[in-house]
């Protein structure tokens, strides 16, 4: 071909915006401080494997103390204060948000290792919609359905995931104050640099000490908050098999818990679908986040009339992704967050090889350093395989064919999970019909991955159980006439 | 996608036949009924969607390297354009010496790819634009609104030919089309290729009256069914013009038919394009829907007139680290 490639240089964000530390305390009772008993660990960035800063690892003496400060704030400070005085710090932690939003997408690509563009356009002012859409609801709980007078839960012990380290602290943490309760966050070990400048940015509203405390560290962290006698209220963003754990440890207890665990979601297109936007749809729906998403589009079950077209356009679209720096503007898909992640990635789809289905992969030149992979597409997937049914959490779509709606519903439906799922179809009643039938928390009709927080969104089955964002997340954050 | 849908539906009428090539696909539209079922059974455009991809096509960085391609490119593709009743021999010769050499003091510029003008000044143009490389382009077919008689319309076509126009730019009868009347509507545009003879086609669907993206995606079909060698945008004269969802589903359009009948159509758009930035991002929605290949003047094309005086002040940016002033390159 005589046409020269229209090759985009780099465009790398830049780096300088932000200021890290060498080291970082945990934030309790508003301040960074030392941990007690536990120690450091360092946090990488898994674009390139540099160290990016060492962080301290919160022991059971470290949790203790950010329980005991959030309870007094919560019988002190924040319980007591007026909804409206509440929104005030709210508002204020929101337009933050958005003046230091170019510092905390390119820290979230840095630690995280999502594209750039992400982060900018999806993470950040999602997160500062979050705490605008809760603050507007802090003086008006009387109207959300709960009674003329719901009382906060009390000292909320939160444990939030690595694939949106900054945002599901926003989701957490927003519908709990507004609410009136006061926090512990653990953020997730790989990804905790984020929520330290959520702190910095706590601190600059002049939240009062003691509200909201940060507690970095490993699993141990977590299930040390999670046991702590002094927390009224649980919530976890994780994986299933730590949801259930967490389960069985609260069991007995007065604990408050909801928990939103991973999924299995099936993309439904039907053959009157809009093709062209189905197939972005698609390629959103599992590349999105490196498919690092508790409701990625991870079986796509297609009507047989249009498998084949819509198989061939997917491989012409996903060899146009770009893969690489997160930094870079024109990024589509990062790095995978851990090696350990990896592994898992790479295993699972090692086994879906073996057990017979076909895998692709465009040409698609990897980084040397860092933990990277391809995106990829199973064809001939049959729900027998465990590339059918386990959670992959990677950029790895299984693609099933179904022939009637009937047996789209039957193979949606076949799986423990049930947090999300996509219906294509230009077919108004077949929308409706489909969403009725579909048993996920969220069904999006001609769209995938789409969040707002004003749309409640949560699990059934091993998905969870909760909700978060709308009126329903304020639920779980508030007293029901049950409770007494 | 289309193209799958197309095949499926060709498959079904005659399943033993189908071979890939215009002739199959002229005589998939061989009645009005033939025609409308295949237009109706193409995919629909689902626009929040086909908004969002363009959206997401429009954050494309281009800088450095890429941008210097870009800015030349683009230039190589314009169609500069007057079209208006105050146009004067004069006002065309000025844009032919514009065409030729768009930066005199920078003979590395490339020049642009076309001259675009009504049919009565074909000749000036083809004298301004002798020995270059630069092609004649008229609009006709009672451009822009299309409301006349097809033998008026053949004939606006005939003087633009006899004239020397090497390509013409017809519009669509989009009264016809909203009727509903397809077949009308590609008889014309069939009858239009052959009075071109030799001259390339560029059929504008004047999408800012077709109000749907459906519409916009079954009125290019039936453009390059009729033998377009372009499908354009919009005359120009009517708001919206050019929008990225509207290229994209064009884009769309080329591809698929590609795909399909083996033909490769080009694609112009038109109207309202005035800075390099947006140049820059139609060339981005090229490359990334239609593919690679259409990255040139032989298959896309944009009709302005500002916009070539913006790429050459932001590529003298590029080469010197700064901004020339807006007096340093001529307006005709």
């Amino acid at each position: 071909m005589d046409v020269p490639r229209f090759d985009y240089s780099p465009a790398p964000e830049s780096r300088s915006v932000v200021n890290l530390k060498p080291s970082y305390g945990l934030f309790i009772d508003g301040d960074f401080v030392d941990p007690m008993d536990g120690g450091h660990f360092k946090t990488e960035s898994p674009s390139s494997q540099e160290v990016l800063a060492e962080v301290s690892s919160g022991g059971p003496g470290d949790i203790a103390r950010a329980v005991t400060s959030a309870r007094r704030a919560f019988e002190e400070v924040w319980g007591p204060m007026p909804g409206k005085e509440r929104a005030k710090y709210l508002f204020r932690v929101a337009r933050i948000v958005q003046e230091r939003s170019r510092e905390l997408a390119v820290l979230e690509s840095l630690d995280n290792g999502k594209p750039i563009k992400e982060s900018r356009d999806v993470d950040v002012p999602l997160t500062a919609a979050h705490f605008f859409y809760h603050a507007g609801w802090a003086d008006k709980l009387a109207y959300a359905g709960f009674g003329p007078d719901p009382k906060p839960i009390g000292v909320t012990g939160q444990v939030i995931p690595w694939n949106f380290p900054l945002l599901m602290a926003a989701w957490k943490l927003a519908p709990a104050l507004a609410a009136g309760n006061t926090c512990v966050l653990k953020p997730a070990e790989t990804t905790p640099l984020s929520a330290l400048l959520l702190a910095e940015i706590l601190q600059q509203a002049d939240l009062p000490p003691g509200v909201v405390n940060i507690v970095t560290g490993a699993g141990e962290t977590g299930a040390a908050l999670v046991a702590h006698p002094g927390v009224d209220k649980v919530a976890f963003t994780g994986s299933t098999e730590v949801g259930k754990q967490i389960q069985r440890s609260l069991a007995g207890t007065r604990k408050h818990l909801t928990l939103e665990l991973g999924g299995k979601a099936a993309n439904i297109v039907f053959d009157d679908a809009p093709l062209s936007q189905a197939v972005e749809g698609i390629v959103n729906g599992i590349f999105f986040n490196q498919g690092h998403v508790c409701c990625a589009g991870s079986r796509l079950l297609v009507q047989e009339p249009v498998a084949e077209g819509v198989v061939e356009a997917l491989k012409r679209r996903l060899g146009s992704l770009r893969l690489g720096d997160p930094l870079d503007k024109n990024t589509d898909i990062g790095a995978i967050n851990s090696p350990q992640q990896l592994d898992k990635i790479r295993e699972l789809s090692d086994s879906g090889e073996a057990e017979g289905a076909e895998r692709w992969s465009p040409a698609c030149a990897l980084p040397e350093r860092g933990y990277w992979f391809p995106p990829t597409l199973f064809t001939g997937v049959v729900p027998a395989q465990r590339i059918a049914r386990e959670e992959i959490f990677g950029p790895v779509l299984s693609v099933l064919t179904f022939r009637a709606p009937e047996e789209a519903v039957e193979k949606a439906n076949n799986t423990t999970y049930g947090l999300s799922a996509g219906v294509w179809t230009e077919k108004g009643s077949r929308i409706l019909h489909m969403a009725s039938r579909l048993r996920a928390g969220v069904v999006w009709a001609n769209t995938f991955n789409r969040f707002d927080p004003s749309s409640p969104f949560g699990g059934y089955r091993e998905s969870g159980f909760g909700r978060e964002g709308g009126r329903h997340g304020l639920a779980a954050y508030l007293q029901s006439a049950l409770d007494g | 996608m289309n193209a799958q849908a197309a095949r499926r539906l060709a498959a079904q009428s005659r399943p033993a036949t189908l071979g890939r090539g215009p002739t199959e696909l002229s005589e998939l539209a061989a009645s009005e009924l033939s025609l409308r079922r295949f237009l109706h059974g193409l995919p629909g455009v689902d626009q929040v969607g086909a908004e969002a991809r363009a959206a997401s096509l429009a954050t494309r960085s281009i800088k450095a390297g890429a941008k210097l391609w870009a800015i030349d490119t683009a230039i190589s593709m314009i169609d500069l354009t007057t079209l208006e009743g105050s146009d004067t021999p004069g006002k065309v010769a000025s844009l032919c010496g514009k065409a030729r050499h768009p930066d005199p003091a920078d003979p590395a510029v490339p020049a642009v790819a076309a001259v675009c003008v009504y049919s009565d000044l074909v000749p000036v143009a083809k004298s301004g634009l002798e020995g270059s490389t630069v092609k004649v382009a008229a609009v006709a077919t009672a451009f822009p609104s299309g409301r006349a008689s097809l033998s008026v319309k053949l004939a606006d076509v005939a003087d633009a030919v006899a004239a020397g126009a090497d390509e013409v730019d017809m519009v669509i009868d989009r009264g016809a089309f909203l009727a509903g009347r397809y077949g009308l509507v590609l008889d014309e545009v069939r009858a239009v290729k052959e009075a071109c003879g030799s001259a390339r086609l560029k059929v504008i669907l004047e999408t800012g009256e077709l109000a749907t993206y459906d519409n916009v995606r079954r009125a290019s079909w039936i453009a390059m069914i009729g033998g377009a060698d372009f499908i354009k945008t919009s005359t120009g004269k009517v708001a919206p013009a050019a929008t990225l969802p509207v290229a994209l589903v064009m884009l769309e359009a080329v591809r698929d038919f590609a795909d399909l009948s083996g033909s490769v159509i080009g694609v112009k758009v038109a109207g309202g394009i005035r800075t390099s930035k947006d140049a820059i991002r139609y060339l981005v929605l090229v490359n990334e829907v239609a593919g690679e290949e259409w990255l040139g003047p032989s298959l896309f094309r944009i009709g302005a007139s500002s916009l070539l005086n913006d790429l050459l002040m932001q590529r003298s940016k590029q080469r010197r680290g700064a901004y020339a002033g807006s007096q340093d390159f001529s307006i005709e």
